[in-house]
């Protein structure tokens, strides 16, 4: 049995003309929490669904617990998946959308009220699917990504259109899957949803990996910023001159400059800046926090 | 494949849909059958086309299944929705990669979902057989049409070959909506273009030139639940429409098990 959950080589898949995912590279390893972030558009659920067997990917190799992706009836008994949000028969019950999955996969039907209590739908089982809230459709999704007891679990944007309370939830039971030893694979477009309960992070951009590795990996790359404002608009451009010229690279983002360079600085900025007649209304180093980070690697500069 | 189809079987089930085309059944059948005696002496005709049905022939040995045997038709109608709709919504729900993640075999889900449906469309058959049958006889003596060679071991096999033919005749139907739903991927297109082609198009096609009839997929298999009729022979209607459903099946299935699940 390989230590690896998911890995990926080379992956690519073209729609039309242009690579939806170019060449991809990652590791999940066995039993961690992985987050899959990247924004609209960069390819994670292209990504998930040549997983899955549901699209043949253009060029590279995938294995799934092991087994190779062009075969997935060897793998998938194993593998509880929600892509691209739930998607159920709107005149079925919640109860029965989920035991026509469980009569498919030949899962044990007992499980569907437990899932379905687990996930906070218990007494909403009996109602029609087209009467849940976005919420409970959400759960709805994940109660059936866990009705073949899963070892990999794979999830696209789960959270999407959960009130914080209904994120803290997801959060803590994949954090609870994941204490129980099941790999969880789950994507997002914001990191800072994901950094909290994640061991590794997979960052997609534009179809190409920007980041691959345990998410202590990426603090480490995380580079300290000074934000400054003016009082006047004109002078951030002047500013970002300044901090340019002495070799740090700047980007003016709303009503503030921001600057990459260590805190010991910020007060020679202050001096520079004074001394070209600008008044500086803020001038603040910033602990590097995750989502900057994010933005650095995967936003436009 | 038999979880597929105990998967499928669930999903036609729902009341809605179970209970409702059992209703349009019964109506039907029930009128079909009514209108043959009822207006037996109409001068617009009391069958299809304003054809008139005698009394002689309706107290042959097949007079018992005549009512049954134009109902089929329109039971092949049901099943192309129901065969469409059932395939079709997998893509607009979005559902058919929930299928394909559980049993990736597409293969399987094609034939489970096939064979579910078939029960289905048998479920429907019987119970058209029984209403019309039944309001035959109880109009028959209304009428003064004699029932007594319907009974005859002659009206029984009159009675088996035709619902062996309407069996054939709507899984034929039933695979053309199938074919349909998973080349076009949206219910209502596929409904919407097999109903406009079968009821209007080929009718149509016939009425300004007769000789059509032996080739249009539709009038085929519509023939085959006629057992023939004067222009078509049953055997010609039978190869010719076997090999539409043959290729169309081909050619969808092909289709399905390749192309990329992408929505
Ligand atoms: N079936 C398709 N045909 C053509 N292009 C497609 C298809 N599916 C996806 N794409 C394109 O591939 C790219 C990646 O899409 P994908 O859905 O994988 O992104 P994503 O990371 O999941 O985005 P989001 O966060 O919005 O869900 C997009 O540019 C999209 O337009
Ligand atoms: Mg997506």
């Amino acid at each position: 049995m390989p230590n690896t959950a998911i890995s990926v080589s080379d992956l690519s898949k073209k729609y039309d003309d242009r690579l939806a995912v170019s060449h991809i590279n990652f590791e999940v390893p066995l039993g961690t929490v992985c987050g899959f972030v990247g924004p609209n558009g960069s390819g994670k659920t292209t990504t998930m669904r040549m997983l899955l067997g549901l699209i043949t990917p253009t060029t590279g190799q995938g294995h799934i617990l092991g087994e190779p992706i062009e075969y997935p009836d060897k793998y998938l008994s194993r593998v509880g998946a929600m892509i691209e949000g739930p998607a159920f028969y709107p005149a079925l019950s919640g109860q029965e959308n989920l035991m026509v999955l469980a009569r498919l996969g030949g899962f044990p039907v007992e499980r569907v009220q437990t899932l379905l209590e687990k996930v906070g739908l218990g007494e909403r089982g009996k109602s029609k699917y087209k009467t849940y809230s976005l919420g409970m459709k959400q759960r709805l999704g994940i109660a059936a990504a866990l009705l073949p007891d899963p070892k990999l679990l794979m999830l696209d944007e789960p959270t999407n259109g959960l009130d914080p309370e209904g994120i803290q939830e997801v959060r803590a039971l994949l954090r609870d899957l994941a204490n129980d030893g099941i790999t969880v694979f789950v994507s997002s477009h914001l990191l800072s949803e994901l950094e909290i309960i994640s061991d590794h992070i997979v960052m997609l951009r534009k179809g190409e990996i920007v980041f691959a590795g345990p998410i202590g990996e990426l603090m480490t790359k995380q580079q300290p910023t000074i934000i400054a404002k003016s009082l006047n608009y004109s002078d951030l451009s002047r500013i970002a001159e300044i901090a340019e010229k002495s070799g740090h690279h700047a980007a003016i983002r709303n009503d503030s400059v921001h600057i990459l360079a260590p805190m010991d600085w910020a007060p020679i900025l202050n001096k520079a800046a004074f001394d070209a007649g600008i008044t500086l209304a803020q001038l603040a180093p910033q602990l590097p926090n995750l989502e900057e980070t994010f933005f650095e690697m995967t936003g436009d500069k | 494949m038999f979880n597929v189809m105990r998967a499928e079987l669930r999903k036609l089930r729902r009341p809605t849909l179970f209970l409702g085309t059992m209703g349009a059944v019964v109506f039907f059948s029930g009128l079909f059958s009514a209108l043959l005696y009822l207006l037996i002496d109409s001068p617009q005709g009391n069958a299809d086309r304003g054809r008139v049905i005698s009394r002689e022939v309706l107290a042959l040995a097949s007079g018992g299944v005549q009512g049954f045997s134009s109902v089929g038709g329109f039971l092949g109608i049901i099943a192309l929705c129901v065969f469409a709709a059932q395939t079709a919504q997998e893509y607009t729900y979005g559902t058919l990669r929930n299928l394909l993640i559980r049993q990736p075999s597409r293969m399987k889900i094609l034939a489970g979902k096939l064979i579910s449906m078939i029960i289905f469309a048998l479920a429907m058959i019987v119970l058209s057989a029984i209403i019309s049958i039944a309001t035959s006889v109880i109009l028959a003596p209304t009428v003064d049409v004699s029932t007594e060679l319907w009974f005859s071991p002659e009206g029984i096999e009159f009675l088996y070959t035709t619902f062996i033919n309407v069996v054939i005749s709507v899984i034929g139907f039933g695979i053309i909506g199938m074919v349909l739903g998973l080349l076009l991927r949206s219910p209502i297109s596929a409904i919407s273009l097999g109903v406009l082609w079968l009821l209007i198009v080929e009718n149509l096609l016939v009425a300004v030139k007769n000789s059509t009839q032996s080739w249009l997929p539709g009038s085929q298999l519509s023939i085959i639940a006629t057992g023939g009729n004067a222009d078509v022979s049953y055997s010609h209607a039978l190869a010719t429409g076997g090999a539409y459903v043959a290729v169309g099946a081909l050619v969808a299935s092909i289709l399905f098990v390749r192309r990329d699940v992408a929505n």
